[in-house]
This record gives C-alpha cells, structure tokens and sequence, in this order.
C-alpha cells in the first residue's frame, strides 16, 4: 500500500540530511534493510491505531525539542550499591573515562561504533533481526529509525553466568541531545545476565535492545528512565525466548514529558517464562505510554504483564498490551493487569487490553482498573495516627508493590524502593 | 475523660440527621456500655469521635481531656490518646502489618515529640503483646487484614490498640462475627488493657460480649439519643426483655 503523502512527506523530511552511520559491511547491510522498512511503513501519525493516545510528533520531528537539564537535588545515583559493571553514554557518546573496564563482567563486550569493522558473526544474525520480527503485525517505524542511525550501542554475548550485572548509564548533559543507542544481547544456551540501564539519556532519547535468550538461558532486565521532566523518550525491547529460558524486564519511571516504552516479546521455545513489569509515577506534565506485544508460539509457557501508574496534578498513562497465542501454543499460561491510581480528577488513565487466541487449551485473564485512592483504608490509617500525606504515600506504595515483586534480586528490588519512596516523599511528603 | 454534650449529626451527603442531642460523659479509668437497636446511631457515634468523613457536627461538642475532638483531624485525636476498634476493620492489600504498626506508632511519638523507636526495639515490644492475643509472627508480616477470618480481624485490633496504649477507647461491635472463643479471646485482651488511666466505650448490640468485659456504667441508646443509664443490670434487662419494652417506657 502506498503510504499517504503526508506520512511520506514527514519520513523525508526526518531522514533528510541524515546519513547512515559510516560501518563495516555487515552492519551496514543490516542499516540499510531497516531504512528500506521504514521508508515503506514511514513515521507515526496520530491516526495509526497504536499512536491514537501518544502523539508521536516530537519523534518524528527532524530537530529533538529541548530539555532542560535537571537537578535531582543530590540524589543519589540508581544500582549505586550494586556490584556491576558501568558503561557510560553522555547524551549517546561513549564516556571511557567515566566507564568500568567491560571484561569485569567475565562476558564479552563489544560497543556498536566499534563492531562494525568487525567481523562478529553473532551478532550479524540478531542486530535489526529481532526489530524486522517486530514489525508484524504492528508497525513500530522509530525501531527501524534506531536499527538504521543508531551511533553506537553495545553488544553483549554470554555463554555461561555473569560475573557482574552490566549496567548502562545514560546521562544527559546538553539540552538539545537527540541520541540513538542500539544494544544487542545474546544469551547462550544456559547463560544467565542481569542488565541495568539507568538515567534520561539525553533531551530525545532513542533505544532499541533486542535480546536473543537461548535455550535455559536467564535475562534480569531492570531499568530507571531519569527523572528529567521534559526528556522524551521512545525505547524499545525485542525478546525471543527459547526452550525452558527466562525473561524478566522492569522499568520505573518518575517524570518525563514523553515516554513510549514498547516491548515485543516472542515467546519461541517450549517452557519459557516472561514477566514484563513498569511502575510508572507522573505528575503534571507527564505521558507515559506502555506498549507491549507477547507472542506466544511454543507449548507451556508463562507471560505475565504487570503495569502500574500513578499520576497526579493531569498527568497521563496509556497502556497497550496484547497476548497473541498461536495455534499449537497449547497450556500457554498468560496474564495482564494494567492499573492506574489517580491521585487528581485531572489525571488520566487509558488501556487497551487486547487478546487474540488460536489454541484451545491455554489460559489468559486481563484486567485493567483505575482509580482513586481508597478513601476508608486512608481513613483507617488516619484514625491510627497517621498523617494523611503519610497515609497516601503509603497506599501509594502498596499499590506499585506488585510491580517491584516481579524483581527478583533483593538488592535491585530494594534499590528501586528506595528510588519510589524518595519520589513519593517529595510529592506526599 | 470524656465529655459528650448535646450533640447533633447528620450525613453530609443528605439531609438525614442521625445524633439528636447525646450526652455523655465517660469518666478516667471506666468502662462504659452503650447498647441500642440497629439504625440508633451507636456507630455513627464511633466515627464521628474518630474523625471519619461524612459527617455534619451541627452542634455539640465532645471533650477529651480538655480538647475539642470534634475541631481535630483523625490523626490528631490518634495522637492525642483516642482509638476505635472498627466493626468492619479494613483491608489494605500491600501493606504489611508490622509495616502499618511502626508507622502508626512513630506517627503518634512523633506527633507527642516522642522518640521514634528502632525497628529492633518495636519487633521485641509488638511480639510480646501479639503473643497475649495469640497472633503469630505469619499474622504480622500479611498485609493488613488481607486474608484475615473474622476473628483474626478484631484481635488485629486489639493488638493495635495494645500496641498504641490510647487514653481512650471505642469498642464498635467488636463481637460481631465472633464466636464463643474468639469473643473471650478478644475480651480478655481487652480486658488486660483496663487500667486506671484509660476508659472504655464499648458499643454493642448484644449484652453477651458484657459477661466477659464487665461495664461500670449501660447506656441505652435510640433514635440519636442516650434514652437510659444505669448499671451493669440494664443490660441484662435488655437481654431478658429486649429494646421494645424498655423503649416504650422511656419513649
């Protein structure tokens, strides 16, 4: 179908002066392909049906809008009591000076600016491969954006356990950054890593990670998206799972002006698990925006989607989730819940639940609420003693606390706790 | 002590008045009854005492110790030494309740300009009362009342009521929906926190939860007034003969 005159018009228009990042043959092959894709699909309108309640405008537009830098009042810095291995991006540039040594993770590492001229045979097969997956039967064009101009990003293969989570730290110095990273993991049969991504990133922030999980392999994936209030942020993740493997993902997101975070994952061998967890806090100018696709296509296998928000002073939460289970993913086992708390009749809540199932003998439930808080449990801890702004903090709590029990490093969960009740304090406080 | 004087309630949301004029005055170191028919007004009388939303004070006053409960907030009244055992106490999914225990009693310390306490010291101190009401260590790590039967629920709250040693406490309907044992398990709890220094409310439909926690003073209560006062053998009055005979004579 030949795209609208408009939509192509904008694609140019975004594409025009860029050019493909100078690479070795694989790679640009692979930048090539996405560039073809994107040019048939072309950039979002507000009339695609999984860009109605986000406006991609600001994208797609050629020139990143500014944003601010933030003082995050000495806060200290997310995993900053973790063990791990730190990798450094300022506004999308690699800081070496700032960054651990990689072989401390004892699994090889390889940054994208870098693995061009390289022959690296792994990841020639998965780099803009899990993204081309992805792009059926819902169009996701800035993936294919971030697979063609992406300027680095890193590589990562592990053939057994990790020594050490890696960690990668986005900062944002200018305030017209417009970065695009580009990750690529791949999990060997039985391999096991936790990934840690943390911070703003820059004022337009691009991330495609597209992770390969072999058969009994285990992926940790948490991230915090930065507190900058006017970033904008479009991240993508593309899982494909293979037998008896597990996938776990969780974001947390304070703040943020624009926030699309679409995860696709394809659930490919039998006995694979995915949890796909967000807590997402929002107030005032705030669009938070979940989108994710579960793909089931094996026998026996476990999804679980857990998303909760909190907005306040008319901030605004979209989720989007679908479980597709194919014919033949027979006892598939699936499971959504998208909930909000409006703290404000000004705020808002919006979701799509959606299901589309072609075996027989499985298994999905959905639900999505949204809600105020619970007048007589505030009264009830009022009537205990209990500030009301103390009280609310603490239902707040208690409402994303099934999204950070979907972390399962205790460390990490307690990390991210901190992170929340710090947020919360200065909001509620 | 506390001192009820004329006063008259009724819901914010309609024009339906449900306190028309109750006195009452609980003296330090009692333990009043108040016993009444359904729809009387003895638990509009226990939320409006705590502070609970939804209610028109149109006159009146109820004195605490020299304060004026009706002018405070809920945590206020808290602090200052009042508590309400609910009838239906409340679930609250993930909050657990050892969690729900320390923050209520740091609040109040805090509010007294108290010392907080550690979270060693609080686990020894709250282990030592939840033992007497036979609540175990897996009852205080559940969320709130989450899950609870019945008869966890009230022994809950009578743990926090040990837990936060009020100066004054509203028993609503605690025995509703408790059998033999649990009501004298509940009431023994109750009963090991009278002492000089603290009165006692209990509200209650039925006069067996009073063979266990033995009152000073009855009160009748109907239609939003105190109709009747007397001593412990009013309510057993009442259990003989019920509410309609005894209405009508002071009706």
């Amino acid at each position: 179908m030949a795209l609208a005159q408009a939509k192509r018009a904008a694609t140019e228009a975004r594409l025009e002066g860029l050019s493909l990042p100078a690479s070795g043959a694989w790679l640009a092959q692979a930048r090539g392909a996405a560039l073809a894709r994107l040019s048939e699909m072309g950039l979002p309108g507000r009339r695609d049906e999984y860009w109605r309640w986000t406006d991609p405008t600001t994208l797609a537009a050629a020139e990143a809008p500014a944003a601010a830098l933030f003082d995050d009042g000495g806060e200290r810095p997310a995993f900053d009591k973790i063990d791990r291995v730190t990798l450094v991006f300022v506004d999308g540039v690699f800081d070496a000076a700032a960054s651990d040594d990689p072989a401390a993770a004892e699994v090889e590492i390889t940054r994208l600016a870098e693995a061009g001229a390289q022959d690296i045979h792994w990841a020639k097969d998965l780099y803009g491969a899990l993204e081309a997956r992805g792009q059926a039967p819902v169009a996701r064009p800035f993936a294919a954006l971030n697979t063609a101009i992406a300027t680095d990003g890193v590589l990562i293969r592990a053939t057994g356990k990790a020594a050490k989570p890696v960690s990668l730290v986005y900062r944002h110095a200018s305030e017209t950054s417009d970065a695009i990273l580009h990750h690529c993991v791949k999990l060997e049969e039985g391999a096991e890593l936790t990934l840690l991504e943390s911070g703003p990133g820059a004022a337009r922030f691009s991330t495609v990670l597209e992770v390969e999980v072999g058969d009994g392999a285990a992926f940790h994936h948490i991230r915090t998206q930065g507190r900058d209030h006017e970033r904008r942020v479009a991240a993508h993740l593309f899982a494909r799972l293979g037998a008896e493997s597990r996938f776990k993902t969780f974001t947390l997101t304070a703040n943020g002006v624009l926030t699309r975070n679409e995860t696709v994952v394809e659930l490919t061998g039998d006995d694979s698990v995915a949890h796909i967890a967000g807590a997402a806090m929002g107030d005032g100018g705030f669009h938070h925006d979940d989108t994710v696709f579960i793909t089931h296509d094996a026998e026996r296998c476990e999804s679980r989607q857990v998303f909760k928000k909190v907005l306040m002073n008319g901030a605004e939460g979209i989720f989007q989730g679908k479980i597709l289970v194919k014919p033949g993913a027979q006892k598939t086992d699936g499971y959504q819940i998208s909930q909000s708390l409006l703290l404000d009749e000004r705020s808002q809540f919006l979701a799509k639940p959606e299901l589309e199932i072609y075996a027989d003998d499985v298994q999905c439930s959905h639900g999505s609420t949204s809600g105020a808080i619970d007048e007589t449990a505030l009264y009830y801890l009022r009537s205990r003693g209990v500030p009301e702004r103390a009280a609310q903090a603490l239902l707040v709590q208690a409402f994303l606390a099934q999204t950070i029990e979907e972390i399962e490093d205790e460390a990490l969960s307690e990390d991210i706790r901190t992170r929340l009740e710090a947020w919360l304090a200065r909001r509620l406080g | 002590m506390l001192e009820i004087k004329n006063l008259h309630v009724k819901l914010e949301e309609e024009d339906k008045v449900i306190l028309k004029g109750v006195n009452l005055t609980v003296e330090t170191g009692k333990v009043h009854a108040i016993m009444g028919p359904n729809g009387s007004g003895k638990s509009t009388l226990s939320y409006v005492l705590s502070g609970r939303d939804g209610y028109e004070v149109t006159d009146g006053s109820a004195v605490m110790d020299g304060e004026e409960l009706l002018e405070m907030e809920p945590e206020e009244r808290a602090a200052a030494g009042l508590f309400l055992a609910f009838q239906y106490p409340v679930e609250i999914p993930g909050v657990g309740n050892m969690t729900f225990l320390r923050t209520a009693v740091n609040a109040q310390r805090k509010a007294r300009g108290e010392e907080e306490m550690s979270a060693g010291e609080f686990l020894k101190f709250v282990r030592e009362k939840a033992k007497a009401l036979k609540i175990d260590a897996e009852m205080l790590k559940r969320p709130v009342n989450v899950g609870f039967s019945g008869g966890e629920k009230k022994r809950n709250e009578i743990l926090q009521m040990a837990v936060l040693e009020p100066k004054m406490c509203i028993l609503d309907e605690t025995d509703s929906g408790l059998d033999v044992d649990a009501m004298k398990l509940v009431a023994d709890g109750v009963n090991a926190l009278r002492s000089e220094g603290r009165s006692f409310l209990v509200i209650t439909h039925y006069q067996r939860l009073l063979d266990h926690i033995v009152p000073d003073v009855v009160h009748i209560m109907a239609d939003g007034r105190i109709v009747k006062t007397g001593g412990p053998e009013l309510a057993l009055e009442v259990e003989k003969n019920g509410y309609a005979d005894l209405l009508a004579e002071v009706m």
